[in-house]
C-alpha cells in the first residue's frame, strides 16, 4: 500500500471513467443515508440513491461527483462505485419499457410498407437538394 | 464534336459521386476512431461489476438469483438485434440477420420458440418481414448511444426472462476485430455465465443494505444493460469501419471509372482535331 490512511477509489459508470485515485474519505449516498468511508472500513455493499459522492483526496481537496444511482463497494483497502448514468426509478424504467413495446408494436402494425417508402421519398428529396446545392456551388466558383 | 459533350458531363457527375463517398469515408474514420474510445472506456465498468457479482455468489452460496440459474427445459429463446440505423455499410448488416436467423433456425430445431427484440432502424425493417414476435424496439441511438436509451428495451427482455416467457437470452452484434474485419458474434445474457472470479483467496461476507438478493439482482441487471451497452458501441465502431472500407472502394471505383472516361474523351477530341485537319489540308489541296 501505498500510504496506510489511505483508500483506493475507483468511480465507473458504464460509458467511462470518472474517477480513479486514492483518498482519505469518501461520503456516498447508500439507499439508506449517506455513509461516510475511512480506510479499513469494514466490507460493504450497497445501493446507491442519486445524489453526489464526495472524495477526500490526500492532498486535502475534495472532490464532488454526481451519481444518479449505482452501487458502492466497500473492501477494507479499496472503494469502487459503479455509478448509473441515467436517473433511476421503478417507474421511469417501467415508463421506458413500455416505450420500447410500443414502438415495436407501432413497426410491427405497419407491414404495407409505408414508412419504408415514406423514407426512401425522403432520402431521394434530400439526395436532390443536395444535389442542387452542389450545383449552384460550381456555378458560383466557375 | 459529337460525343465528347456528353463524356464531359458523364466525368463530372462521376466526380461529384466521387466528392460525395470521399467525404463519406472521412467521417467515417473519425468518428469510428472516436467510437472505439468509447469501445475503451466501457470495459473498466463490465470489470468491476463482473469482479463485485464474482464476490456477490460466493459470499451468498444459498440465495439462486433467477438471473444466474440455469433452466432445464428451453421453450422460447429471446434474442437481442444490435444493428445500424443507416445503409452504406457495406455487408456489415447483413452478415449480422444471417446470424441471427442462423441461431433462431438451430433454437427452433430443437422445438423452442424465439421471440425478439431490435436495436436499429436496419434491423426492423429486415425482421418485420419474417413471422416472428418482437418484443421491443429501439431506433436512432445515434452515434453516441447512451444506456438510458436502452434501459427500457433490455428490460423487456429481462421482465419477459423473470416471468418465464423466456428460458434464454442472446445478444447477437457486429463484433469489431479490426478496421478491415467486423464478424457478428453471438453471446449469452441469460442465463449469465462466465462469472467466476478467479480463485478468491480471502473469503469474507458483506454489510448489505438493503438485503443481499436485491442487490444481486439489481446489479445483475445492470450488468446486462451494461453488455447491451457494450454491444450499441461496438456496432458503431463496426458500422463506421465498414462504411470507411466501402466507401473507400467506391471512391476507388469512382478515381477509375473517371480515368477510362478521359481516355475516351482525349481519343474522341483527338479524333475530331485530326478529322478538322485533314478536311482543312485536303480543302486547301483542292484549291
Amino acid at each position: 500500500m501505498a500510504e496506510p490512511h489511505t483508500i483506493q477509489v475507483d468511480i465507473v459508470s458504464a460509458e467511462g471513467e470518472i474517477f480513479s485515485g486514492r483518498a482519505t474519505m469518501v461520503v456516498a449516498p447508500a439507499s439508506q443515508g449517506d455513509i461516510g468511508v475511512a480506510p479499513r472500513h469494514a466490507p460493504l455493499l450497497s445501493m446507491l440513491k442519486p445524489g453526489e459522492v464526495r472524495v477526500h483526496t490526500p492532498d486535502g481537496a475534495e472532490h464532488f461527483f454526481f451519481v444518479g444511482g449505482g452501487a458502492i463497494e466497500v473492501q477494507p483497502n479499496k472503494v469502487t462505485v459503479l455509478a448509473d448514468t441515467a436517473m433511476r426509478a421503478k417507474d421511469i424504467d417501467e415508463a421506458a419499457a413500455l416505450a420500447a413495446k410500443q414502438r415495436a408494436e407501432e413497426a410491427l402494425k405497419d407491414r404495407s410498407g409505408h414508412i419504408t417508402q415514406a423514407e426512401a421519398l425522403a432520402e431521394l428529396a434530400r439526395a436532390a437538394a443536395q444535389l442542387k446545392i452542389i450545383a449552384r456551388l460550381r456555378k458560383m466558383h466557375s | 464534336m459529337p460525343g465528347t459533350k456528353e463524356i464531359r458531363a458523364k466525368i463530372t457527375s462521376v466526380k461529384n459521386t466521387q466528392k460525395i463517398t470521399k467525404a463519406m469515408q472521412m467521417v467515417a474514420t473519425s468518428k469510428m476512431r472516436r467510437a472505439q474510445e468509447r469501445m475503451r472506456a466501457a470495459r473498466p465498468y463490465a470489470e468491476k461489476m463482473r469482479n463485485v457479482i464474482g464476490h456477490l455468489t460466493q459470499a451468498n452460496p444459498d440465495y439462486r438469483s433467477p438471473y444466474l440459474q440455469g433452466r432445464e427445459t428451453v421453450a422460447n429463446v429471446g434474442i437481442i438485434v444490435v444493428s445500424t440505423d443507416r445503409g452504406l455499410a457495406g455487408g456489415l448488416n447483413a452478415n449480422v440477420f444471417k446470424q441471427t436467423l442462423f441461431l433462431m433456425r438451430e433454437w427452433q430445431a430443437k422445438g423452442a420458440g424465439v421471440k425478439l427484440c431490435v436495436v436499429g432502424a436496419k434491423g426492423m425493417a429486415f425482421f418485420r418481414r419474417l413471422d416472428v414476435p418482437i418484443l421491443a424496439h429501439v431506433t436512432h441511438l445515434g452515434d453516441r448511444p447512451h444506456v438510458k436509451d436502452l434501459i427500457g428495451t433490455v428490460k423487456v427482455m429481462l421482465d419477459a426472462y423473470r416471468a418465464g416467457e423466456l428460458d434464454r437470452l442472446f445478444l447477437v452484434n457486429a463484433e469489431f476485430v479490426n478496421t478491415m474485419t467486423q464478424k457478428p458474434s453471438v453471446t449469452q445474457l441469460l442465463p449469465a455465465q462466465s462469472l467466476d472470479t478467479e480463485a478468491l483467496q480471502e473469503h469474507w461476507d458483506y454489510l448489505y443494505e438493503p438485503e443481499a438478493a436485491q442487490i444481486l439482482d439489481d446489479l445483475l441487471m445492470r450488468y446486462i444493460e451494461s453488455q447491451v451497452y457494450r454491444a450499441a458501441v461496438e456496432n458503431v465502431a463496426s458500422e463506421m469501419a465498414a462504411r470507411m472500407v466501402a466507401m473507400k472502394a467506391a471512391s476507388d471505383n469512382a478515381g477509375k471509372l473517371i480515368g477510362e472516361m478521359q481516355l475516351i474523351y482525349n481519343k474522341a477530341r483527338q479524333a475530331a482535331i485530326t478529322k478538322e485537319l485533314s478536311e482543312i489540308v485536303s480543302g486547301a489541296a483542292a484549291v
